[in-house]
C-alpha cells in the first residue's frame, strides 16, 4: 500500500522537474547576463551608439590642400600622384560653356593661378572622398566580404582578406577607391577609423584650418554635425542612385557631382 | 534488424556523402576566416584591426600641455581656429619623444600661399594676396607672426585685404577709381577692419556724380536719367560697381 501510494507523487515530482527545466535555464541566464553587466566598465565603447558623418562647408573651402596632405600622412597613402582618400577639385564655372574641373595632384601642393577672366562666372572648391553610403553599391558587389558597413555607420575595406579584383572600385560612383599599387587590395578613406575610435577627428577635419569640414554624428544632440545640418542647405552628391551618403554638402553647386 | 531493410547500394552513398560533408566541414573550417560572420558578412576581427593603426596626427589638445604660452597667443588671434598641426606637420612622434623627434616649421615664402595666395575660387573676404608682387624675396615670418598674424602696422592698400575685389576692378572700366572714391574709409578700418567698417554708398546720387544727365564728367561716360531709370531700385542691385557690365 504505502509504495502504490510513494510511487504517484514521484512521477508528478520528476514530471514537474523535467518541465521547470527550461525555467531554471532562464532564470540562470538571467542571472548570468545582471551579473556581467553590473561588473562592465562604463566606458566600454559600443559601435550600435555611434553613427559617424561628416558636413562639407562648400563656403568655407579655401582649397589649401592640408586635408590632402594630413590623409596622405596619417593613412600612409601612397605618394605617387593620383592616389588619394581624399582630394580637393577646384570648379570654374564660365558664363556659358562647361565647368572646367581641375585638381592637380589632389590639391596637396595648391593650384596653379587662375587668370581672372571676365567671362568666369563664379569658382570654388569641393573636397571629395568616400561618402560612407548607408546603402553601399562597393559592399553590395564584394565577392568574398572584405569590404563592409561597420556597427558605427563606416565602410572599411579588410586589406587582409581582399582579392583585389577591383569590382568595387568599378562600383563606387564618386571615384573614391583606388587599388594600393604594393598592397594590391582595395583601399579607400576610413574616416580615420583609428583615430575617431580613440576620441580624435579625422586628420583632415583635425587640419582644415577654416572648419570647412565638420564630423560628428547626425544622431546626437551635442555633435558639431547636428549644428551644421540645422544651419545649412545641405544636399548629398548624387542623391538620384539611392546610396544614401552620411557626407553632407553645404553650397554645393550642382555642377559637384 | 532494421539495418537490413536499408537497400544495400544506399550504404555506399550514405559513407560518400558522410565523407563529402565532413570534407566540406573541414574545409570551411580551413578557409574562412575565424571571427568571419559573427557581426555581419565580413571577419569582425578586421574591425578591431583597423581601429588599432598606428595616429600619426597627435590632435592640437596633445599641443597645449606643453606650448600653452604659444596658445595663449594664438586663441586671440585670427589664426585660432588653425590647429598646430596645420604648419608644423604630423607631431603624433613628437609627443612621443619631445626631445629626439622634432616637428617642422615651415619658413620662407612657399607655405603660407597656400591659403593665402590668390585664387578666385576662395571665398569673399578671405585675406589673399599676390605672392609675385607681395613684398617679393622677404619672407613671411619677417613681418607676420604665424602665430598672432596681424600686421604690426595697417596695410597702406586696400588689396591687400580685398585682393579678389581689387582685381577684378583692375579690368574692368572703373580700373581709374581709388577705393575711397565710392567708400569712405575711417582712419580706425585699417587697424581693426571688423570694428570699423568702411562705408559703403547709400544713395544713387553717388554714381549720378558721374553718371547723371547734367554730371560734370567727360562726355563718353554713359549717362541715365537718376529720376527714371531703375525706379525703385539703387543702382548696384543691377550694377556690379567693381566691375560693370558697360566695360564689354
Amino acid at each position: 500500500m504505502k509504495s502504490e501510494e510513494a510511487k504517484t507523487p514521484r512521477r508528478e515530482f520528476l514530471e514537474t522537474c523535467g518541465k521547470s527545466l527550461p525555467m531554471w535555464f532562464v532564470f540562470l541566464a538571467t542571472i548570468r547576463a545582471g551579473t556581467l553587466s553590473a561588473t562592465e566598465e562604463p566606458e566600454v565603447y559600443d559601435p550600435k551608439q555611434h553613427d559617424y558623418a561628416m558636413g562639407i562647408d562648400i563656403h568655407k573651402c579655401i582649397g589649401c590642400g592640408r586635408c590632402v596632405n594630413a590623409c596622405k600622412i596619417e593613412n600612409k597613402v601612397p605618394e605617387e600622384p593620383y592616389y588619394f582618400r581624399t582630394w580637393v577639385e577646384r570648379y570654374v564655372i564660365p558664363a556659358d560653356g562647361e565647368a572646367q574641373v581641375d585638381s592637380p595632384n589632389g590639391g596637396r601642393d595648391g593650384f596653379p593661378e587662375l587668370k581672372t577672366d571676365p567671362d568666369m562666372r563664379r569658382a570654388f572648391f569641393a573636397p571629395k572622398l568616400c561618402n560612407h553610403c548607408a546603402n553601399p553599391p562597393c559592399v553590395q558587389v564584394c565577392p568574398v566580404g572584405a569590404t563592409f558597413s561597420t556597427q558605427d555607420g563606416v565602410v572599411l575595406v579588410d586589406e587582409t582578406y581582399c582579392v583585389g579584383c577591383r569590382y568595387c572600385i568599378q562600383a563606387c560612383p564618386y571615384g573614391a577607391r583606388y587599388l594600393h599599387p604594393v598592397k594590391k587590395v582595395a583601399d579607400k578613406c576610413t574616416f580615420c577609423y583609428h583615430r575617431i575610435r580613440n576620441g580624435l577627428l579625422p586628420a583632415c577635419v583635425e587640419v582644415c584650418p577654416t572648419q570647412a569640414r565638420v564630423f560628428g554624428e547626425a544622431g546626437r544632440q551635442s555633435s558639431p554635425l547636428r549644428r551644421f545640418l540645422r544651419f545649412n542647405d545641405v544636399t548629398v552628391l548624387k542623391p538620384s542612385l539611392n546610396t544614401n551618403p552620411k557626407v553632407y554638402y553645404a553650397g554645393a553647386d550642382r555642377e559637384v557631382r | 534488424m532494421s539495418v537490413r531493410k536499408i537497400p544495400q547500394q544506399l550504404v555506399p552513398l550514405a559513407l560518400i556523402f558522410a565523407v563529402a560533408l565532413a570534407a566540406l566541414f573541414i574545409a570551411r573550417k580551413l578557409l574562412v576566416p575565424a571571427t568571419f560572420g559573427d557581426i555581419g558578412y565580413y571577419r569582425a576581427a578586421a574591425v578591431g584591426e583597423i581601429a588599432s593603426q598606428p595616429i600619426a596626427y597627435a590632435g592640437s589638445r596633445a599641443c597645449l600641455d606643453c606650448h600653452d604660452d604659444v596658445d595663449q597667443i594664438k586663441r586671440q588671434s585670427k589664426h585660432r581656429s588653425v590647429s598646430c598641426e596645420v604648419c608644423h606637420g604630423d607631431a603624433a612622434k613628437h609627443v612621443e619623444a619631445p626631445d629626439q623627434v622634432k616637428p617642422i616649421k615651415p619658413i620662407g615664402r612657399g607655405y603660407c600661399p597656400l591659403c593665402h595666395g590668390y585664387d578666385p575660387a576662395r571665398p569673399t573676404g578671405f585675406p589673399q594676396i599676390n605672392p609675385d608682387v607681395h613684398n617679393p624675396g622677404r619672407a613671411c615670418m619677417s613681418c607676420h607672426n604665424a602665430h598672432n598674424p596681424m600686421l604690426p602696422h595697417a596695410p597702406e592698400e586696400c588689396a591687400a585685404c580685398h585682393r579678389q575685389i581689387a582685381s577684378q576692378k583692375t579690368v574692368s572700366r572703373h580700373a581709374t577709381l581709388t577705393c575711397t572714391t565710392c567708400h569712405e574709409t575711417p582712419e580706425g578700418h585699417r587697424s581693426t577692419p571688423n570694428l570699423i567698417p568702411a562705408e559703403k554708398p547709400k544713395t544713387k546720387e553717388l554714381c549720378g556724380r558721374c553718371h547723371a544727365q547734367g554730371a560734370d564728367s567727360p562726355p563718353e561716360i554713359p549717362r541715365v536719367d537718376l529720376e527714371t531709370h531703375g525706379g525703385r531700385y539703387v543702382c548696384w542691385d543691377c550694377h556690379y560697381p567693381h566691375f560693370p557690365e558697360a566695360a564689354r
